[in-house]
């Protein structure tokens, strides 16, 4: 009996499960068990010291899913250094003794033929036309999820009904695991879309927003960001964060984000390095009130793009806070530095508003004095 | 008109393709001293604390640079091939220095992906930026081509000789900007020779049948230097008596890379010896010590 497993990413794991269904009607599919401090303690003992966290995760989520019974895992690789994670995490893998298949689609490996070669191989009754249209359909799904995501996170904060939105996006979530056909998954995407602008709120006319920029596991996995973004959100600040995995499918264009960063980046960085400095000029553009950049330990490509952020955020005069995650992260002083920040936003909001003259105010321009001194 | 060389990174691998470079242009050469206490507590102020320590290394020498030259060299080095890249911090050197010291006056070098002798046209982009002509660049371009290459054979050929020789023999793998770096490798070869030990190196390998023989141990690795380390390891285990993997905090790249060697590869004595700024030398020097006792104290396998 074929079991797969995979490791977490957010709430990717739904249209994965779906995706790996249809690929494999035979098989179990079992994503890995959620995420505890056991699985990330687990994945930091079996790693390399100063790989990046990712890598830990991933590893914690691996050996998990091995003890629960997984007999074939998957993974990925893009650019930098995790397109080399399979490799290594395969060995250390089966030097803890277990034993299982490692599908791998890393780097130039993750073509479409390469990936429905070894889908074939497992799933022999797989044809071509089958595979595409799942890979269409969880495409699809993967943009309406994101779209629906973005709208939800910049509302979350401001719901009259604290769980409102909480419980609305895990029943959404629940129908689209069962969604089969393009139509329907159009259908309840559509239908979410309208229920979650019928939720009411009480934002304000001009609230505090906070724009996210940085990698893209700890962006897109709130464990290992420790619950970032919701906390943001209890605090009554709009929260937007581009990055998603339908922005790494669909609108990753390494030239359109080194022309909206010049002045600043003259080349690609690695990974999404330019995309933290593109976004964070749009962010500024368009009137953000702080920017948080999210990388994990050592990161390069951030580190790359770290001094540019930095000179942006002195030419713009706009705060950024620039936090760091590793498995040994506390909460606590998290917790603080984000507080900390997002009192500064709102004094120097505050600042800013005091500038502003009201017509009929009281005080009035003195043109007429002039300080001799 | 006076050019910079910061004495790091590349500069072990490319300097005197670069010096000769700019010398057939008809200008001055300027190479930054020999890395010290001071340069690295310069570096360290100026990048941030997560940066790896050949990056602070090489900001030091970037900053000791400025005000004495006209221009200093920061190339860029991306995609070699399409299956072979250099780490993602050779990518953003030149934007990192721009950001870092905005009074820098810089010139720079693109090395990537595209068509065959792309690194000569890239010469000859740098070459009209200060200047000179298309012809005129490419001769030099080609003159330090030669002598590279020339330099290269030489310390090839000392090192094959080094190889023969009886005795015992440890290779140093790493990166070359870390074995030569005067802060950190220097010394620990001298400490190596100190106990009647030959030290090799890792860079002073052939470079094609390294990055050939690599796929021996790692098949799906891409970085440029890793690979030529992991070969010299697959090439000379049956000739060194013991392998260090040198590597300094936090590398990207090694901390993968010498996981699955230390996995890997088991017939041959390996330690792995980290760096970061506050290295004692008294500490390393008790580690050189102890791994060449045990190569000495170690039967041979029956």
């Amino acid at each position: 009996m074929l079991k797969i497993s995979y490791p977490h990413l957010g709430d990717y794991h739904i249209p994965i499960r779906r995706l790996l269904q249809d690929l494999f009607p035979m098989a179990e599919i079992m994503p890995a068990p959620p995420f505890t401090q056991k699985t990330v303690e687990l994945g930091a003992r079996h790693s390399p010291d100063f790989v990046c966290a990712p890598f830990k995760y991933n590893m914690g989520n691996y050996i998990e899913s091995l003890e629960a019974g997984a007999n074939v895992l998957l993974q990925t690789g893009l650019g930098c250094r995790y397109g080399y994670y399979g490799e290594v995490q395969e060995q250390i893998l089966r030097d803890l003794g277990y034993d299982f298949t490692f599908l791998c689609f890393s780097r130039e490996k993750a073509s479409p033929q390469n990936i429905y070669k070894a889908c074939k191989k497992i799933n022999p009754d797989l044809t071509f036309s089958v595979f595409s249209r799942v890979v269409l359909q969880t495409l699809l799904r993967l943009y309406c999820m994101d779209q629906l995501e973005y709208f939800l996170r910049e509302r979350i904060g401001f719901a009259k009904s604290p769980n409102h939105f909480t419980s609305a996006k895990s029943s959404f979530l629940k129908e689209f695991l069962d969604t089969c056909s393009t139509p329907e998954i159009w259908g309840i995407y559509k239908k979410y879309k309208k229920y979650y602008h019928s939720i009411e709120t009480h934002m304000p006319s001009d609230p505090l927003r906070v724009g996210i920029i940085g990698e893209l596991y700890t962006l897109m996995e709130p464990y290992s960001n420790h619950f970032l973004e919701k906390q943001l959100a209890k605090g009554g600040i709009v929260v937007s964060r581009k990055m998603s995995a339908s922005f790494l499918l669909f609108g990753k264009r390494d030239t359109r984000s080194l022309r909206c960063s010049k002045g600043y980046l003259q080349y690609t960085v690695g990974a999404n390095g330019v995309d933290s400095v593109a976004g964070s000029r749009q962010y500024v553009k368009t009137g953000y009130d702080g920017l948080i950049h999210m990388k994990s330990f050592g990161c390069t490509p951030e580190l790359n793009a770290q001094p540019a952020l930095e000179q942006i955020s002195r030419d713009y005069n706009i705060p950024i806070l620039h936090l760091s995650f590793d498995t040994q992260t506390s909460e606590t002083g998290l917790e603080t530095r984000l507080e900390a920040f997002m009192d500064m936003i709102e004094m120097k909001r505050k600042q800013r508003n005091e500038k502003i003259r009201q017509p009929g105010s009281r005080h009035r321009f003195h043109l007429h004095k002039r300080r001799i001194y | 008109m006076k050019i910079g060389l910061p004495k790091a990174l590349l500069y072990y691998r490319y300097g005197v393709l670069w010096e000769t470079f700019f010398r057939e242009l008809g200008f001055d050469v300027e190479v930054s001293a020999n890395t010290s206490k001071e340069m690295l507590d310069m570096g360290t102020k100026t990048t941030l604390d997560e940066n790896c320590l050949p990056l602070k290394i090489f900001m030091g020498h970037v900053q000791s640079l400025i005000g004495k030259c006209d221009r200093i060299l920061v190339p860029r080095f991306s995609r070699v091939s399409k299956a072979e890249e250099y780490c993602v911090r050779f990518w953003g050197l030149p934007d990192i220095v721009q950001n870092t010291f905005s009074d820098a006056p810089m010139i720079s070098y693109n090395l990537d992906l595209g068509w065959r002798g792309n690194e000569a046209a890239a010469f000859i982009k740098m070459g009209r930026a200060l200047g000179k002509e298309k012809s005129v660049s490419f001769q030099a371009y080609c003159a330090g081509c030669r002598a590279q290459q020339q330099q290269d054979q030489e310390l090839l050929r000392v090192q094959s000789m080094q190889m023969r020789t009886s005795g015992k023999k440890i290779l140093i793998a790493s990166q070359p900007y870390l074995i030569h770096d005067a802060y950190m490798g220097t010394q620990l070869q001298k400490m190596i020779v100190k106990q009647g030990v030959i030290p090799l190196f890792s860079d002073r390998c052939n470079r094609r049948l390294c990055r050939a023989l690599s796929k021996e141990i790692s098949s799906g690795l891409y970085w440029s230097l890793n690979k030529e380390m992991i070969g010299a390891i697959e090439l000379c285990k049956n000739q060194v008596d013991g392998v260090i993997l040198l590597t300094a905090f936090p590398c990207g790249s090694d901390a993968l890379v010498n996981e699955l060697v230390l996995r890997r590869v088991r017939d041959v004595p390996m330690i792995q010896i980290l760096l970061d700024e506050h290295t004692a030398p008294a500490g390393l020097e008790t580690r050189i010590e102890s791994f060449t006792d045990i190569l000495t104290k170690r039967r041979p396998y029956a």
